[in-house]
């Protein structure tokens, strides 16, 4: 990464140098996108959401008087006769992990100007966050029918219950409306709305490549949150 | 909808030349500002009344809209309060109100006085109007978004005003909403009440989130040529930072209010503990109610600050203009600022003292409660040694300006009593509380309301408000709001306890029931005073003196639009260029007592200008 080249402005070096050039005229972040700018601190506050989450998990789960349920056996599947822990969510993370991949991918085919490429992308990482939603949905419903509720749970703490579908209801929203844009960016790059710099049906701002980028960042976020998620529901 | 733009071209920057060139300016150096980054942006221009007035994308009728709907819940609020004083007061003359209805008015009272008057209207309403202005942007950089914000605002003071027409009324839990009463049966509200509550709390983080992440890129991105983080008035410095506070102690009410919903509707017991009722055990269990008071108060106590930070920036410029001086020390004002936001993440558990915690917790809040401290003392002698030997203006701006020292100096001491744990215990849950936060963050954040809109409305409508009218106001909501609140301190000592319905026939406190008439006589009196500033808005909206440019001869951005009231786009066809900060009054061998920011430097050469 370079320093992005701002028309009259010169870098100065050294710490005082960044101070001197964060408090400098006109932007704080130069040469970023209003948009982009904006959802990097959308994310800072998300992150606080998901921290309070997982945070209020952590003090639910030490003070509850009954047993926590051992993970690797609720999670674990049957297939093949043969018990195995986590596998399902092992699928899950590595499809939510490998759409991040071809999101980042789509984001510089975007830039390239490579309609075709980029929108295929997208429409693979949108596929990808279906799957996971969709994977989600499964091992809800086989919670629920091994009796696992948001107010009881047979295998140990009532919290349990209540923290695993919140949080994780909760991240799947998430992604879920990560999947919903993407399918809208999909249609509008092969529509050819960034090319064009169409304006949004909305929000009448022209649009631009950096969008891809911007919608990129919430879910490359979403991917980073679902790792906490797992380290603390599936690993601890 | 491209009918809808202006021809962007036509109004694009003229980026390589500064305001004064064709003046015939001796030299051209001496004003360069380097050109601009980005190219001007590309508003949407409504045509229609909905476009222009409904859900109008304009920062300034967002503003007003933001202004008009707090100003509206917050007169609601108030008549609350009445309702509240007329029970403790006038017991026999409020027959007509039980026990239900104190608790949910007090409920309902805390909560709108504090969320959705004072912060929406800080921020959602000061914030809409005047950061675009003074950093010199066209707009709020996302103006969709802010619309949006504004009606999310409206749905969910909708929701708000709805609960009190469901079964069982508003919440009656305290503006805390504690669990495990605030969704129990036998507490007010239980029902319908709570979940309405947490849905318009949850409606209104979101609508702020969408507000607020406008109001930090506009700050962070949108400034205009010159524009750098230390020429910005203290006002932007101040909203900016609460917004920053806000978009952090947000997050935590919306989960805490998720998770109450979620005990309140699927019987889920994150907050609720085995409960015990009638001799039978309920079904919730294993939660803890202490995790809802921290995820609370991490919300709660930044939210002092999210109103108080706008309040000091405001009241700096105030301060500044009317008394025709330099802020003083305007650098340590801006760090002051920061610095209390981010120390208030750090002392919410302040207000948790008596909920039972480790003693070295205790300390450790008492001791960053108490360093909070030291940056706000700094900010009031900065104020007063702004005053000192200013040219005082004595207006009504300046009056609330003087109350707001005032009170806040008085709100704060008793804080310091309040943040130390041993004093803190025996004091809490009595009127001494109820004293300190109403003057701190109540009446002084409130007297700069007033000052404020004495001192842009002339901005906002190009009239004066009535300076006849306005010191009538702001005698008697000054001396009002001390025959209320002092004698409060009191009660608070003789061990009044807060929240209570009535007080029986206590022995030891038959001092409490004059001191109370006085009290609630005194609140009717100071009521009642508010709508002397609706009757002057009105009046000089119709009959005002017109104010015409810059009335104040103030140097900040907002008062050099090319039109009074400003127009959609703020600035005409060129953005103004900032040469200088926005405190150059009365400077030694300048021509006028007051240099605005946008004067090139070499028509200033012969005064002693500070370099900023």
């Amino acid at each position: 990464m370079s320093d992005p080249k701002i028309e009259g402005y010169e870098f100065k070096p050294g710490f005082s140098g960044m101070a001197a050039d964060t408090a400098s005229d006109q932007t704080m972040f130069k040469g970023v996108h209003w948009g982009k700018a904006m959802m990097w601190i959308f994310l800072l506050s998300d992150t606080f959401i998901f921290s309070c989450f997982l945070i209020s998990y952590m003090k639910g789960r030490g003070s509850t008087p009954v047993e926590w349920p051992n993970p690797s056996e609720v999670f674990g599947l049957h297939v093949f006769g043969v018990d195995v822990p986590l596998l399902l969510i092992a699928i899950m993370t590595f499809v939510l992990i490998t759409s991040s991949g071809t999101m980042a991918l789509a984001v510089k085919y975007g830039y390239e100007k490579n309609r075709k490429m980029c929108g295929w992308l997208i429409l693979a990482t949108a596929i990808g966050g279906l799957t996971f939603v969709g994977m989600q949905a499964f091992e809800w419903s086989k919670l629920i029918h091994e009796g696992v509720r948001p107010w009881e749970n047979p295998f140990g703490a009532p919290q349990f219950g209540s923290f695993f579908f919140m949080i994780t209801g909760f991240h799947g929203t998430h992604v879920s409306i990560g999947v919903i844009f993407l399918f809208i960016y999909a249609y509008k790059t092969f529509a050819g709305h960034y090319d064009e710099q169409k304006r949004g049906w909305f929000t009448s701002i022209r649009g631009d490549y950096v969008e891809i980028e911007i919608l990129g960042l919430y879910w490359h976020f979403v991917d980073l949150v679902w790792v906490f998620i797992f380290a603390f529901f599936y690993l601890w | 909808m491209s009918e809808d733009f202006k021809d962007s071209k036509a109004i694009q920057a003229q980026s390589s030349e500064t305001i004064s060139s064709g003046a015939g300016s001796s030299s051209p150096d001496l004003d360069y500002v380097r050109p601009a980054e980005v190219g001007d942006q590309d508003l949407y221009h409504g045509h229609s009344f909905i476009t222009k007035w409904v859900f109008c994308q304009d920062a300034k009728v967002i503003g007003v809209q933001y202004f008009c709907l707090a100003t509206f819940t917050g007169i609601i609020g108030l008549i609350l309060s009445w309702l509240m004083r007329l029970q403790l007061g006038y017991p026999e003359a409020a027959g007509f109100m039980t026990a239900e209805h104190y608790y949910q008015f007090v409920t309902m009272h805390g909560m709108i006085m504090v969320v959705y008057f004072l912060t929406a209207l800080f921020l959602g309403g000061f914030g809409n109007y005047l950061i675009p202005l003074m950093v010199g942007a066209r707009d709020m950089v996302f103006p969709y978004l802010n619309m949006v914000s504004f009606w999310m605002f409206f749905v969910a003071v909708g929701v708000l005003l709805a609960s009190f027409f469901v079964p069982g009324g508003p919440t009656g839990s305290g503006w805390t909403l504690y669990p495990p009463q605030a969704i129990l049966e036998g507490t007010p509200g239980s029902g319908m009440g709570i979940i309405l509550m947490c849905v318009s709390l949850i409606l209104f983080v979101a609508g702020f989130t969408m507000g607020g992440l406008n109001y930090l890129i506009t700050v962070l991105q949108a400034r205009t040529r010159g524009m750098t983080l230390m020429r910005m008035p203290l006002t932007v410095w101040g909203i900016f930072t609460a917004t920053v506070l806000a978009m952090l102690a947000f997050p935590a009410l919306l989960v805490g209010s998720l998770m109450m919903m979620l005990d309140k509707l699927l019987g889920t017991s994150f907050f609720m503990p085995t409960i015990l009722k009638a001799g039978e055990v309920l079904e919730y269990g294993g939660g803890s109610p202490i995790l809802f008071q921290h995820l609370f108060w991490f919300f709660g106590h930044p939210e002092v600050y999210i109103v108080a930070l706008p309040a000091f920036g405001i009241i700096s410029d105030l301060i500044s203009v009317h008394s025709r001086k330099n802020i003083f020390g305007y650098r340590m004002m801006v760090w002051a600022i920061v610095i209390i936001g981010a120390l208030s993440f750090f002392v919410w558990a302040h207000h948790m003292y008596v909920s039972g915690m480790n003693p070295w917790f205790g300390f450790f809040f008492a001791t960053t409660t108490l360093i909070i401290a030291v940056p706000t003392a700094m900010k009031v002698y900065n104020w007063i040694l702004t005053l000192w030997r200013g040219n005082i203006r004595m207006n009504t701006v300046m009056l609330w300006c003087l109350g707001f020292i005032v009170t806040f100096v008085n709100g704060g001491i008793t804080g310091i009593f309040l943040g130390n744990v041993s004093v803190d215990v025996p004091l809490s849950d009595t009127y001494f509380v109820i004293a300190h936060f109403h003057m701190v963050m109540g009446i002084a954040p409130l007297m700069v309301i007033m000052g404020a809109v004495y001192h842009w409305f002339p901005l906002v409508t190009g009239k004066f408000l009535s300076e006849k009218l306005g010191k009538w106001h702001f005698w008697l909501t000054f001396l009002g709001a001390y025959s209320i609140y002092f004698p409060m301190h009191y009660l608070g000592f003789i061990g009044v306890p807060r929240r209570y319905f009535e007080m029986y026939d206590s022995p030891y406190m038959t001092s409490a029931v004059g001191m109370n008439e006085f009290i609630s006589t005194a609140a009717f009196i100071v009521g009642a005073a508010q709508f002397i500033l609706i009757y002057n808005i009105i009046k000089s909206l119709k009959i005002g003196k017109a104010a015409g440019k810059n009335p104040w001869q103030a140097n900040s951005l907002e008062w050099l639009t090319p039109t009074v009231p400003p127009e959609h786009g703020n600035w005409g066809d060129r953005l103004p260029v900032v040469h200088r900060w926005a405190y150059d009054y009365s400077v030694p061998g300048a021509k006028e007592d007051f240099i605005t920011q946008t004067t090139p430097p070499s028509e200033v050469t012969d005064s002693k200008v500070e370099k900023t």
